[in-house]
């Protein structure tokens, strides 16, 4: 346990030092506020237009930006150790591949969560403060909800990363296969996920179309986030295909809290067959 | 208890062997040079001790455990070659984290530092250190928590000759105080003096071990003489070819001296009945030095034939 926390301090006061951290949070308030200020402007007006509309507005943004931000954090975790030459040095100290992976992830995760948190949190804040007549309760609950997806979802990119970085050899392909990673599940999958609807003109069994979503960790966030409003009005695309799943918030969160964790497990396995 | 015991130990990388039946071991307080052509398998054994691959086939123990396991590693100090650190920290960052991994009180590493002459640069981050401050860092990183089995690849690259000279001293004195060392380089005549043993490795087999007057010995290479005549050179060739009784021996002159090479079984015999025939003033003896022995081993087989990949 010592070991992991030595790794993941390391990693912690690394995004402090290159001011990742302060970055990643500035950014998120920024958009965040934005949204928020500018969020009627579609209805022709500056000022904010409700919970909901500002909550599926910063959804629609983080599917974008969470899993790039969090691509970028960690896809040089192990790789980058490798080709800076203390790989081999570390593990001849007494510690695991295991505790390694785990403290990387610890680091950049903490990274991302304190990022998230200080960005939107300041957001939110601001909101609750500068808006008149907000429901107050409302925007907590939402702005809540909202922050732990994101850093579930984020930790979920965190570990997909992972799964590239224990398994190339060269931190340039680790790049590019993260942003394929990024570009597969941002901006292929729905339209893949549209296409197959189209195409099979209905002969695909129903009840099973609306599970497919919960193959992509960024629709389970954005529906996360928009169905929790009881509000389907807001679900567009693919999306209102979440409609009709059976397994409700509860399912969804379970679903995004194991997509940080198989492929968290996955990256170890790899991990551990790996060469050194 | 061995430092480490390496017993029929044999290794293969996709199918092609890097190392068969080697026996190796170490025992405390003592210096093994470890020394080989590129590719002859210094860098495989290293990893095998440890821990960092296994055997595809015999025993490899470390320190009385299993290579490996992590309270082992805990007492073995390793500084790779082409040691490099993360460059945005400074030294005392770097060597504060490899304390804490390995469980070492966090008052050493300013000692350390001093130690390896890094204490005015200790807060300067590590991408302003020259090649040779980098390797000081890699060698406190190898001293951290006081090691019983000390692995050094190539430790005085980038060294400076007082440096290295600093260096040899602090080896020996932690060989004194009862840990086992080894020592791979390529300088032979630098680490001549300080190794107890050495172990001549060729394409993944251990060809010699022993220490030097043992190597000498399996060599059988010739003992050269350094004789300065006493009453002028062809009187002193006569007295050579008059004792040697019909050997063979190699005679050159150069300098106004003789050159005579000798069979270590001979060598005396042929002193005596020099300095009998009253024509030698000086003499010199030129034992073959490690490097001598080294090339004897290894064979001149060109630079093609030692170029395989580490």
């Amino acid at each position: 346990m010592n070991s992991i926390w030595t790794i993941a301090r390391k990693e912690l006061s690394d995004s402090l030092r290159n001011r990742w951290l302060i970055a990643i949070a500035l950014v998120f308030a920024v958009l965040a506020l934005g949204i928020a200020w500018f969020g009627a402007a579609a209805s022709g007006q500056v000022g904010y237009a409700s919970t909901p509309a500002t909550i599926a507005s910063l959804a629609s943004l983080g599917i974008f930006l969470i899993p790039l931000i969090a691509l970028l954090l960690a896809y040089d975790a192990i790789v980058g150790e490798e080709e800076g030459g203390t790989l081999l040095l570390l593990m001849t100290y007494p510690l695991s591949r295991g505790q390694l992976l785990f403290g990387k992830f610890l680091g950049h995760g903490l990274t991302l969560a304190f990022a998230t948190l200080i960005g939107f949190g300041v957001a939110g804040v601001a909101i609750a403060v500068l808006v008149d007549n907000v429901a107050i309760g409302t925007l907590a609950a939402a702005m809540f909800r909202f922050i732990v997806s994101t850093i579930l979802l984020g930790w979920g990119f965190i570990a997909l990363a992972y799964m590239i970085s224990v398994r190339v050899s060269e931190k340039p392909v680790a790049a590019g296969l993260a942003l394929g990673i990024w570009f597969f599940f941002v901006l292929i999958f729905d339209l893949m996920l549209l296409g197959t609807l189209v195409a099979s003109e209905g002969k695909l069994n129903p009840e099973l179309l609306p599970w497919l979503l919960m193959l992509n960790p960024t629709d389970i966030y954005r529906l996360l986030n928009i169905v929790a409003f009881g509000d389907g009005a807001q679900l567009s695309g693919v999306l209102s295909l979440g409609a009709d799943l059976p397994i409700g918030a509860n399912g969804l969160w379970f679903a995004l809290v194991l997509w940080f964790v198989i492929p968290l497990a996955g990256a170890w396995a790899l991990f551990r067959r790996r060469r050194i | 208890m061995s430092c480490f015991r390496l017993e029929n130990v044999s290794y293969r990388y996709d199918k092609s062997p890097v190392l068969h039946g080697v026996d190796l071991r170490l025992e405390p307080g003592e210096i093994l040079g470890l020394f080989g052509h590129n590719g002859a398998g210094k860098t495989t054994s290293i990893k095998l001790i440890l821990g960092l691959m296994t055997p595809t086939r015999g025993k490899v123990s470390v320190l009385g455990g299993e290579a490996g396991d992590p309270h082992v590693s805990q007492h073995i100090g390793y500084l790779p070659e082409n040691v490099m650190f993360y460059p945005q920290l400074t030294g005392r960052e770097i060597l504060n984290h490899f304390a804490r991994l390995k469980g070492v009180p966090l008052k050493q590493v300013p000692e350390l530092l001093e130690q390896v002459g890094l204490g005015d640069a200790m807060n300067a981050r590590v991408k302003t250190y020259s090649k040779g401050m980098r390797q000081r860092l890699g060698l406190a990183q190898a001293l951290l928590g006081k090691p019983k089995l000390l692995m050094l690849d190539e430790p005085t690259v980038g060294l400076d000759p007082v440096a290295t000279a600093d260096l040899y001293r602090l080896l020996r004195k932690l060989r004194d105080e009862g840990t086992g060392i080894v020592l791979c380089s390529h300088v032979l005549p630098g680490v001549e003096p300080y190794i107890d043993r050495a172990a001549i490795l060729t394409d993944g087999a251990v060809k010699a071990v022993g220490d030097l007057a043992s190597l000498r010995r399996q060599t059988n290479m010739p003992v050269t003489l350094s004789l300065e005549a006493a009453n002028g050179i062809p009187a002193l060739e006569k007295a050579i070819v008059a004792a040697s009784a019909d050997n063979g021996l190699m005679i050159r002159s150069a300098n106004g001296r003789l050159q005579v090479d000798v069979r270590p079984p001979e060598k005396m015999a042929l002193i005596q009945a020099l300095l009998d025939s009253g024509e030698v003033q000086d003499l010199g003896i030129h034992q073959p030095t490690l490097e001598d022995v080294y090339v004897h081993f290894i064979g001149s087989g060109g630079l093609a034939h030692r170029g395989g990949a580490q």
